[in-house]
């Protein structure tokens, strides 16, 4: 099976890094983690950022749809997969553009005089968070949506008849229930964002390089593979460490069906 | 005030009701704008008169630069090559997926449930990753970067969610059909083209247009693959520093229109089956 075969590949990866030296060089891994500490640790905390900016935005999305959608649940969801009918680097650049400093929305309003000249977004942590909570939005809602449309309304139903208020019904039902579809989103978010290379090169200047900017940089400009696959592998490890835990916890079902969908 | 308090909430509770929605409602809207925000800036820009290469301000209407569409030749040939692999990567990944699909969802195997784990790891994996590891495989085997190279990257990372999608179809069909069919006669051959295929074909189909979008935007695991070979997210991409020429957006514009209506047939024919 094709599956296999990438899983062994993966595997090799860490081989690449031996094969080239042909000792077990663990030198190459301590040197590129601590090179690039910065970059790691960037990368987590915007993954983190966007993620939990996903979470606010989406939480009460998914919540209206599942809930307030009536008849037309399926149209709000095919509008919410919209930006997937155009490339992804397209929408990055698109932003770029929408946010450039003398652009369609900060042009106008320094036109008008109600943002000072010096003002700008892009180059700006907030600027590549908010491009990787945009890109990655989708696969928040939509878990998260698959877990509250499945809530039995009985079960709402039956936490008013035991007087609970509106509150304490969404605290101690819908929430709880809810928190699979929350872990999934979580998951299926953060690995794109912290590992993508796209948002903060096209939006965050050169002061926000992660370190999918620094691998691909080694892999394709430098070359310096060694640094390259140890780098590649770290990130594997650390995220592949958080996806078993979580595999362990939860199951894997809840991602499975969603990304069926 | 006291006595007020008392009994506030009850006559309240509805309004306050129908706000909190409301306002969920206009959220929603919100979100939606958002992410619609930047398409719209695209098509808006692909009808752009701009004199120079920057498409950066707005100049006036012009329909010009859909007559133009392929004048920019790397660009046609970039369009060209994701197109084709596109569809190479839809049949074949296609092909494989279905299979697994459907054994994972009718068989039980020694390995199933590493399988499972493989999948679920696939489509959970970072794909700056897959495409590290693709790309130290190709380096260490020698196999020169190409066209090729993006095909086989492309159906390995679609392979899984083609086979996810008709698993969930698999798994709602009643055996007890493939076994009538034996029962009257059918091979193991006949059975599947006649009983077990029209039945997933659905999911197949709606399988085969997810490896075609994915192929066709896919970056990363491309940009780690291609070598000199050059796709449409690739040129865009390279194009960035320079500011992509209006030609650009009207190749998006019409990849999203098809995109759009592709999805919107699928669901209206999905809606005609089960009515």
């Amino acid at each position: 099976m094709p599956m296999f075969v990438m899983l062994s590949l993966s595997l090799q990866q860490g081989d690449v890094v031996e094969g080239y030296r042909l000792t077990w060089h663990w030198q190459t891994y301590i040197e590129g983690i601590r090179t690039y500490d910065e970059q790691i640790i960037r990368s987590l905390g915007y993954g983190l950022a966007a993620c939990l900016l996903q979470l606010a935005i989406g939480y009460p999305m998914a919540y209206w749809i599942a809930f307030h959608g009536g008849s037309r649940k399926s149209s709000y969801l095919f509008l919410l997969l919209l930006p997937f009918f155009v490339s992804f680097v397209l929408r990055t650049i698109s932003w770029h553009f929408v946010l450039a400093d003398d652009g369609i929305v900060l042009g106008t309003l320094k036109g008008f005089g109600l943002l000072p000249e010096d003002f700008h977004v892009l180059a700006t942590t907030g600027a590549v968070i908010g491009g990787l909570a945009y890109n990655f939005l989708p696969f928040m809602v939509l878990p998260l949506y698959v877990a509250l449309e499945r809530i039995d309304p009985a079960l709402i139903e039956a936490s008013y008849d035991l007087y609970a208020s509106r509150v304490q019904a969404f605290l101690r039902v819908i929430f709880p229930l809810s928190l699979p579809g929350a872990f999934a989103g979580v998951l299926m978010t953060f690995v794109p964002a912290s590992s993508d290379y796209v948002n903060s090169s096209v939006l965050g200047g050169t002061h926000n390089t992660m370190i999918g900017n620094v691998i691909q940089n080694q892999y394709l400009v430098a070359q310096d593979y060694p640094i390259a696959a140890a780098l590649s592998f770290t990130l594997m490890a650390l995220l592949l460490v958080g996806i078993f835990l979580y595999a362990r916890a939860l199951g894997t079902e809840d991602v499975l069906e969603a990304s069926a969908r | 005030m006291t006595t007020l308090s008392g009994t506030e909430p009850a006559t309240k509770r509805r309004p306050r009701r129908l706000t909190g929605s409301r306002l969920l409602h206009i959220h929603t809207w919100l979100v939606i704008g958002w992410l619609c925000l930047p398409i719209a800036v695209m098509i808006l820009f692909g009808f752009n008169d701009t004199k120079s290469r920057f498409n950066t301000t707005w100049q006036g209407f012009t329909f010009k630069w859909y007559g133009r569409l392929f004048e920019i030749e790397d660009l046609t040939k970039a369009l060209g090559n994701s197109l084709l692999i596109g569809l190479l990567t839809t049949l074949i990944a296609g092909m494989l997926g279905t299979l697994i699909g459907i054994a994972l969802g009718r068989y039980r195997f020694r390995g199933q449930g590493a399988l499972n784990v493989v999948l679920f790891a696939a489509i959970s994996c970072a794909e700056i990753v897959i495409g590290a590891a693709l790309l130290s495989l190709f380096i260490t085997m020698n196999v020169p970067l190409g066209f090729w190279t993006i095909l086989v990257a492309h159906v390995m990372f679609c392979i899984p969610f083609v086979s996810l999608t008709v698993r969930a179809r698999v798994l709602t069909l009643d055996p007890a059909l493939e076994e009538a069919a034996r029962d009257l006669g059918a091979g193991t051959w006949t059975t599947f083209r006649l009983v077990t295929l029209p039945m997933i074909f659905p999911a197949v189909l709606s399988g085969g247009l997810l490896a075609f979008a994915l192929s066709i935007d896919d970056f990363i695991i491309t940009n780690f693959t291609a070598g000199s070979t050059i796709t449409f997210p690739l040129w865009i991409w390279g194009s960035t520093k320079a500011g992509s020429p209006p030609q650009v957006n009207v190749m998006g514009t019409l990849i999203f229109v098809a995109g759009v209506a592709l999805a919107v047939l699928n669901a209206l024919y999905a809606r005609r089956r089960r009515a």
